[in-house]
């Protein structure tokens, strides 16, 4: 039997992913690499290419068809990105290949009325689900960046967004509840990812005197140049940003200088020094055996891995149907950050989310975000999707 | 240069309209001094952008070749200027000791850049001099991917300035050399940095040096005389490909100037830069008239300013649109751009 996941494993989510990888490695070694007697193997597949230094569709489809192909391979773990899952989510589901996703968080690839109209019907072409993930979503993460923006004061925002399906849908969740909650939203842009820098910008965000500047989109789409941005044309005000800038390579990308003390990451989880019970025991072994902390969706990588292999164990036969059937069985699992399950639309049950600033260069948790009185309705017509 | 005093008339005209109609738009952002920061900003880019420009527009002139790996050859320039400020440990301003760091960053990567471009011209350009121009395009375009390519493996050198190398695609920090503080008093409202002085304090020297080199030297002269009719310059005694190769010098050190003032100006470099930059050049180039070094700068500062406005009084999302808007409806009244002189068949 053999694994496989697919993250973009060459450009600037390396760290990331490396992490991720290495997470994955530790869910195996904990059932040393083999269930019922079997051997599983496990390859690390890459879904970027060095010409985009990104996640490339081309190179996804390929890993996808590859995996179906193989039959051997039991379970996919991938992606990282949510237009990565787009592609690869359609071809996994015709062959009933269980897929288990550490990191989208784009609503529209598994709950109703949150995307496009066709959405995530168009994911599923053999009616089955056979796409989970073990991360909340952005639709629960835009709601509480927006409401703990207005926890600290903010009364006015500017907001950006990359323009991609992740920056632009968690800036559209953040857009509709800052102004349910009476946060006045000055400007909406959408930005140019690869432009040279956004000293124009910024200083018609200055203009604006807005007391908050949010940015839907990631390291990769460029967050480091706007943090530089805004500091060089003196905008005081507070920056925020969604998981996707959570890594030390958004620090270094931005320099420390230019966010510390005036910037706000959220995360739809816990960073792993704030874990307790098993989430703590994973931080131990990870340390132990990598010499480094766990980046923040390391654990996503565990938990994927465990979730999958767990699976394995209690499927009747080990065969892809079964394998997948047990995966979606998945109830009060015994998780590292607490117990949760797989909803009817594959998602976790999972509602954890932390806030974070940069102090001295370094990521520093500041409080545990969302819990039950902010979760959402689940029918909110909530994010467009981006191209 | 008859053309030029079209220009000069033209260039405020349109920019003042467009400002103009943009404001009414938005009357809640639009004062005097978000406007003059906007134009600051806007030159600022668009000296960059000229500068790089006019490596594209020389080469063109001379042998008709669209250098496409310019643009990567300026990226180049920038990693060599990242692992000198590293290898020195320059991480902030340091007054004259900081100024001395920073001519010797511009004028290494200015250096290494111009006996790059030579040498690419000697290995790949020359030998095709008789090939159809195709070839030459396609050369071009090859070496672009070349040079991306040992960007690409450059970033991920284990030195401390590359993150130990971990992740060779990840945007670089290019340490804030030079300090971001404004020069102007509080009162005017208007930020005008150090970084905003270092560029202009390099790009128009350069540019009148330029000008006065191409107008009164003898290697000038040739150069003219080579862009004309390479034939007759030749059988008047000109040696075509020193003069080629002189023009690529030239060219490849501009660019090595550009590379550092954008590294010092933007903070961030990564393997991917030169694409865009050289798309941003190259459209100058052409809307100022490829082949012509006026309004390669004509075109740059056009290109800047307009994107400083759009992105200020339109939309971020629409800067992209309206640049080439422009481009398209320069070319369609004014096919051989705003100072391009004559039009023949090209490519």
């Amino acid at each position: 039997m053999k694994i496989v996941s697919s993250l973009p494993r060459t450009g600037s989510a390396n760290a990331q992913t490396t992490s991720m990888v290495n997470g994955i490695r530790m869910a195996l070694d904990e059932v040393s690499g083999a269930i019922d007697g079997v051997k599983i193997q496990y390859e690390d597949m890459d879904d970027a290419s060095p010409q985009r230094g990104n996640w490339d569709p081309a190179v996804e489809a390929q890993n996808a068809n590859k995996a179906v192909r193989d039959e051997s391979v039991i379970g996919y773990i991938g992606t990282y990105n949510s237009g990565a899952s787009k592609i690869s989510m359609p071809i996994l589901n015709t062959a009933g290949l269980v897929m288990i996703s550490p990191g989208n968080t784009y609503p529209g690839l598994t709950k109703p009325g949150m995307g496009e109209a066709n959405e995530p019907r168009i994911y599923r072409p053999s009616g089955k689900i056979n796409y989970f993930r073990v991360v909340p979503t952005d639709d629960l993460q835009g709601r509480v960046a927006a409401e703990w923006a207005k926890e600290l004061g903010v009364k006015t925002a500017y907001l950006l967004d990359d323009r991609e399906l992740y920056g632009k849908g968690i800036a559209d969740v953040f857009e509709k509840r800052a102004k349910e909650i009476g946060v006045t939203v000055l400007g909406r842009e959408g930005i140019d990812p690869k432009a040279s820098n956004y000293k124009a910008l910024a200083n018609k965000i200055k203009a604006s005197g807005a007391d908050l500047v949010y940015f839907g989109g990631t390291t990769q789409t460029n967050a480091g140049q706007i943090a530089k941005d805004l500091r060089s044309a003196d905008v005081e005000a507070k920056f925020m940003v969604p998981d996707g800038c959570f890594e030390q390579a958004f620090i270094e990308a931005a320099g420390a200088a230019n966010l510390n003390g005036k910037t706000y990451i959220t995360f739809g989880g816990l960073p792993a020094d704030q874990l307790s019970g098993r989430g703590a025991e994973f931080r131990k072994a990870y340390i132990a055996k990598f010499g480094a902390e766990p980046e923040a969706y390391a654990l996503y990588g565990y938990e994927a891995g465990r979730v999958l292999l767990e699976a394995v164990k209690r499927a009747k036969t080990k065969t892809r149907a079964d394998i997948l059937q047990a995966v979606a069985e998945t109830k009060d699992f015994d998780g590292a950050l607490g117990r949760w399950g797989f909803d009817e639309n594959g998602d976790t049950t999972s509602r954890v989310m932390s806030g974070q600033t940069v102090e001295n260069g370094a990521f520093r948790f500041a409080k545990v975000l969302g819990g039950a009185e902010s979760a959402p309705p689940t029918s909110a017509p909530g994010t467009v999707p981006g191209e | 240069m008859r053309p030029l005093h079209h220009l000069l008339a033209l260039a405020p005209l349109a920019l003042t309209a467009f400002a103009a109609a943009a404001a009414d738009d938005a009357p809640a952002v639009a004062s005097g001094g978000v406007l003059g920061q906007q134009l600051v900003t806007g030159l600022s880019n668009g000296m960059i952008i000229a500068l790089i420009a006019i490596g594209y527009t020389m080469v063109y002139g001379i042998i008709e070749l669209i250098n496409f790996a310019h643009g990567d050859l300026c990226t180049l320039g920038s990693f060599l200027a990242l692992t000198v400020a590293g290898a020195l440990g320059m991480e902030v301003w340091s007054g004259v000791g900081g100024l001395a760091g920073v001519i010797l960053l511009l004028v290494t990567a200015a250096t290494f850049c111009a006996a790059l471009n030579w040498s690419i011209d000697r290995v790949v350009y020359r030998p095709l001099r008789s090939a159809p121009k195709l070839t030459l395009l396609v050369s071009a375009i090859g070496c672009s991917f070349v040079l991306v390519n040992l960007s690409l493996f450059w970033g991920g050198l284990p030195m401390q300035v590359f993150g130990g190398g971990v992740a060779a695609a990840a945007p670089k920090d290019f340490p804030a050399l030079v300090p971001d503080n404004s020069l102007l008093p509080d009162a005017w409202n208007l930020n005008f940095t150090t970084s905003d002085l270092l560029v202009w304090c390099v790009t128009l020297p350069l540019m009148v040096a330029l000008t006065v080199l191409v107008r009164s030297t003898r290697l000038g002269k040739a150069m003219r005389a080579v862009a004309q009719n390479p034939t007759a310059a030749s059988l008047m005694g000109i040696n075509v490909d020193r003069v080629i190769g002189a023009t690529f010098v030239i060219g490849g050190a501009l660019g090595g100037f550009a590379s550092v003032i954008y590294a010092l100006y933007n903070n961030t470099i990564s393997f991917q830069m030169g694409y865009r930059t050289g798309m941003d050049a190259f459209t100058a180039a052409v809307l100022g008239g490829i082949g012509s070094m006026p309004g390669a700068v004509v075109g740059g500062l056009l290109i800047g300013v307009v994107r400083a406005l759009s992105d200020g009084y339109i939309e971020a999302r629409w800067t992209n649109s309206v640049v080439f808007a422009i481009l398209i409806a320069t070319l369609v009244f004014r096919p051989s751009g705003l100072l391009g002189a004559k039009l023949r068949d090209k490519v």
